[in-house]
This record gives structure tokens, sequence and C-alpha cells, in this order.
């Protein structure tokens, strides 16, 4: 069974049509990356499967379930977390608070959040802070932080390392291959050394269309194809 | 300047600052005191008003002009209720008195509440995410339930009786305060607190917060925030019927045009105060009612500007208001 299946899906904003028949298979497990340069689709593409946009042709299964057309409350539940770009996080509430509303009821599986602790310990520090006081990083720790508070089954991330210092970027890295132990993640990345750190199986997006899907070692090995697809050589 | 008034307890001091500037022009410390009540009473009825306004803005990005026909209804329901309650209403027994007065505020929230479904349900939902015909069609909505008061209860000013504990005035020195102005303060305190409780001590208002900050995410978490904001709306549209309820106690005279007369100054204490934050809509109230107040008596024939001239001077300081929500 794969965590997600992408066929034919066609998204429009407004007049614009932004997703050309979109589509790529995420396998059960991993981190699975979709690259691409700016304005290529990525974040459309996550946004639609999260259900922000309905598309209007195509299907997203996830599990064999489809859930394109599915609220996003609903499709959230279903074990889909969400880390946008912008982190999502709440500013006037604290950290606690934040985490408070990720989960189900209101309450903490207390061995899952030492072992969020361990992954990030300056939550720990600033569990009563306002999130809006975090510095960028300590955002992005809570940011993901709050998508595995509780089990997920499938995680999208978009661009985790936008902006951040490479020193946490390098934190970044090792809590998720952590995670994704035993949680899919469809990763959203510009930056090709921390994808290809992670990453296992891969497409790539232009225009809106999926121009390649493969191994992301295959992918680093060929620099021609990185030059044509992303303008970039390993 | 920020900095400064940061460190001395930020903008919530506004209205102390207001009433010491006030106590100093005025000279009579019971003139002062008694405008001050007065202004707090004022202030705490344009805050139940506003503050479902504010959290329906902040929440959905609706603009709803019609917002102010619910106080209207409120006020006309409530007048209703205490016209058929002669009988406990001039009792001794200040029981019976607050019986009445409980019960006519509890029938106009009612009313509030099926009006804010319905009025949700009706006329909002067709037109979220557009301004514009958002304005339109709720400013014609307070025009129908503005006519539909006319029909039911025609167009003369309507008497409203006030119960017998709160007429006449609490008498201490030379100080004369309207017993029914002290009623409003401490009813307004009660409603102020069990807003701030449900908003930052339950689940359901971590959510409202959030949902403020970023509907998007929280329903990314797993959340519908649509039925949460017809929850918010109801809310808002049986705290404005209260206030209502309480504002024809008040003026004891109220004609159905009194929606229309409220949307502005409601609009003007939700703007000071900052949209989405319920803290900002009761600075954003005192400030009002105080100014009101003050004006009213030094220069009278400059009470109408002097709230239009405050928010003026408060925007072109804060272009958000005082403590808007964070956004």
């Amino acid at each position: 069974m794969n965590a997600l299946e992408l066929n034919g899906i066609e998204t429009r904003i407004g007049r614009y049509n932004v997703l050309h028949e979109v589509s790529f298979t995420v396998p059960e497990g991993g981190v699975f990356v979709l690259l691409g340069r700016n304005g290529a689709g990525k974040t459309t593409t996550l946004r639609t499967i999260m259900g922000f946009w309905t598309p209007h042709a195509g299907s997203v299964r996830f599990r064999d379930t489809e859930i394109s057309g599915l609220h996003t409350s609903v499709i959230a539940r279903k074990g889909v977390a969400f880390v946008p770009e912008d982190m999502g996080i709440f500013r006037a509430l604290t950290v606690a608070e934040n985490m408070t509303l990720a989960t189900a009821r209101g309450q903490f599986d207390s061995a899952r959040l030492d072992w969020i602790f361990d992954l990030f310990p300056a939550l720990k520090t600033f569990w009563n802070t306002a999130a809006g006081g975090l510095s960028g990083g300590q955002k992005q720790m809570l940011a993901v932080a709050r998508a595995i508070i509780e089990p997920r089954a499938l995680i999208l991330i978009d661009e985790p390392t936008k902006g951040l210092a490479p020193a946490i970027v390098d934190a970044m890295a090792e809590a998720f291959q952590e995670i994704a132990r035993d949680t899919t993640i469809l990763l959203v990345e510009q930056n090709f050394e921390f994808a290809r750190a992670l990453g296992r199986d891969m497409a790539v997006i232009e225009d809106g269309r999926i121009v390649h899907t493969g191994s992301i070692e295959a992918f680093a090995e060929d620099t021609e194809l990185q030059t044509r697809l992303l303008s970039l050589s390993v | 300047m920020n900095q400064t008034l940061n460190r001395l307890g930020n903008v919530n001091l506004l209205p102390l600052v207001l009433a010491l500037i006030a106590f100093g022009l005025i000279g009579s410390p019971s003139v002062w005191l008694t405008l001050t009540i007065a202004g707090l009473a004022m202030g705490m009825m344009l805050f139940l008003m506003a503050s479902g306004l504010s959290l329906v803005f902040g929440l959905m990005d609706v603009l709803n002009f019609g917002h102010s026909a619910f106080a209207s209804l409120g006020a006309f329901v409530a007048a209703t209720v205490l016209a058929h309650m002669s009988g406990w209403l001039g009792s001794e027994s200040w029981v019976l008195n607050l019986a009445a007065l409980m019960l006519a505020i509890g029938v106009a929230v009612l009313f509030g509440l099926i009006g804010g479904f319905l009025f949700e349900r009706i006329i909002i939902r067709p037109v979220y995410r557009d301004h514009l015909r958002q304005i339109l069609i709720t400013i014609g909505a307070l025009i129908v339930i503005e006519q539909l008061i006319f029909v039911i209860w025609g167009g003369s000013p309507l008497n409203v009786a006030r119960p017998r504990f709160l007429q006449g005035s609490f008498v201490w020195g030379n100080v004369s305060i309207e017993t029914y102005r002290i009623f409003a303060v401490v009813l307004g305190v009660m409603v102020y607190a069990a807003l701030y409780l449900l908003l930052n001590r339950t689940r359901v208002g971590l959510l409202v917060r959030a949902g403020v900050e970023n509907r998007e995410m929280v329903e990314a978490l797993g959340f519908r925030v649509g039925r949460l904001f017809i929850g918010v709306f109801m809310l808002g549209s049986a705290l404005a019927a209260m206030g209502g309820a309480m504002w024809a106690g008040y003026q004891q005279l109220i004609s159905p045009t009194l929606g229309a007369q409220m949307m502005i100054v409601v609009f003007i204490v939700v703007i000071i105060g900052g949209l989405g934050s319920i803290e900002g809509t009761l600075l954003g109230a005192l400030m009002v009612g105080l100014i009101d107040n003050y004006v009213g008596f030094l220069m009278p024939k400059a009470a109408l500007a002097s709230n239009m001239v405050l928010m003026m001077v408060i925007l072109m300081w804060r272009p958000n208001g005082l403590r808007p929500a964070v956004k």
C-alpha cells in the first residue's frame, strides 16, 4: 500500500491552471522529495493534497482512500499533517498552547512529548513563552513538533530549511531522519543537499507538470539532468 | 514613545490617563466622578455591543454592518418583556425587580442567539471572502431589520420601564450616581470576565484565538472553523442584544433607528481597540464612553465629533488600533 497517490491532478486558482495532470506516488515510509524551481507548483501541490484547493480533475488517494474534495479538517483527522512554508505558528499563543491545539483531546502523551523534547530541546526551555518571540529556527522546530505530537501517517513539509542557519538545518535533518522511521514525509525543498541526505525517492515539478520521477541517488549522479531541471550542479 | 508607554503599563493605562486629564480640566471632584461613572457605564454597554463584531471580523474576516441590528432587536425585545412585567418591576422586592430585568435580558439574548444563527446562514454565508458584497448585504439587512422593528413596534419612540431598585441615585457625600449606571458597570465587568475566561481558559477559547490569527492552520490541525464561527457569530449577536437591552434601560426611550445610530459608534470602538481582540474592544469602548461624557460636559458643541477625533488620533498613532489581535 502506498502512502499517497496523485493521478492526473489539475488545480485551477482563479483563472489560471497551476497544476497540469500531476501524477506521482509516495511509498509508505521514509522521505519522498518534491523538487522544483520557484513558482513550479510545489506548494500548490501540497495545498491541493491538504484540501486547501480542490482539484477540478484527477484523484488524490491517501492509503487507498480518495481524499480529493474532502474538507481540510477531515483530511487532517485521517492522519495527514501539514507544515506550511510560513510555518503557520500561532504567534500570540504560547509554545504549550500551540502544541495543545495539535492534540485530538488537548492532552499529551508524556512519552511522545519527551521524545519531542529530545529532538527539539529549545521547545522545553520556551514551553510557556509566546511563540511569536521565538527565533526562526525555533519556530520551525515548533511547526514540525506540532505535526508529530500525535502519530501521523503522512506529514507534508514545505521548504523547512528556508532562511535557517546551517547548524539549525543540520539539527532539522537529524530530526527528520528520526521522524521518518515511523512516518512518511513528503518534503518540498530547494536545498538539494538537505533533500539528498534525507530522501529516497523523488519527483521534479516544472510549470505545474511532473517532469521526472525516480530515486534521488540516481538524480544526484546525473548532473546534466539536474542542470536541465533545476539549474544546479552538485 | 511606545517604549516609554510599555514601561508604564502599555496602552491599558490610556483610560486612566484620560480620566486624570479630565480631572484637571473639570476641577470639581464630584462632577468628575459622576461623569467618569457615566462614561464607564456607557463604555461597558458599548463593549457588549461591539465585542462580537470584533471577534467575527478577526475570526472570519467578515465586515458585518448589520451587527448593531441585534442591539436594536435586543432593546425592543427587552422593552416589550419589561412592559409585561410591570408588577414585578414596581414591586418593593428587589428580588422580583432583578428577576424581571434578568428575564428581559435573557429573552433579548435568546433572540440574539436565534437571530445570529439565521443571519449567518442566510446573509453572511453566501458572501464569505467578498468584502464589498458583505458591506452591501449587511447594510441592506440592517435596513430590513430596522423596517421589521418599525412594522412590529411602530415608528413612535418606545418608553422603557426601569426596575424600581435601579431607579434613582446612589448618593455619597455631594456625589450622586445613577444606580442603573453602577449596575451597567458591574454587569459589563462580569461579562468581560466571563469572556476572558472563555477565551483564555478553555479549549474552545484557544481555538477562537488561534482561528483569529490563522484560520487555515486551525483547519489543518483538524478543526472545522466554520462551525466555530457560527458559535462565535451567535455569541456576538447575543452580546449585542444584551448591550441593546441594557442601552434601552439606560436611555429609557428607544426608536427603530437605534441600530443605525449605534452602528457608527460600535465601529469606532472596534477600530480604536483593534480588530479581533476582546481586550482591545474593552479599551476602545471605555475610551469612547469616557470621551463622550467628558467632552459633552466641557464642550457640548464638540461632543458629536469627539469620538471621530479620538479615532483619527489613535489611528495616526497606531494604524491597527490599540490592541489588535496578532495576524
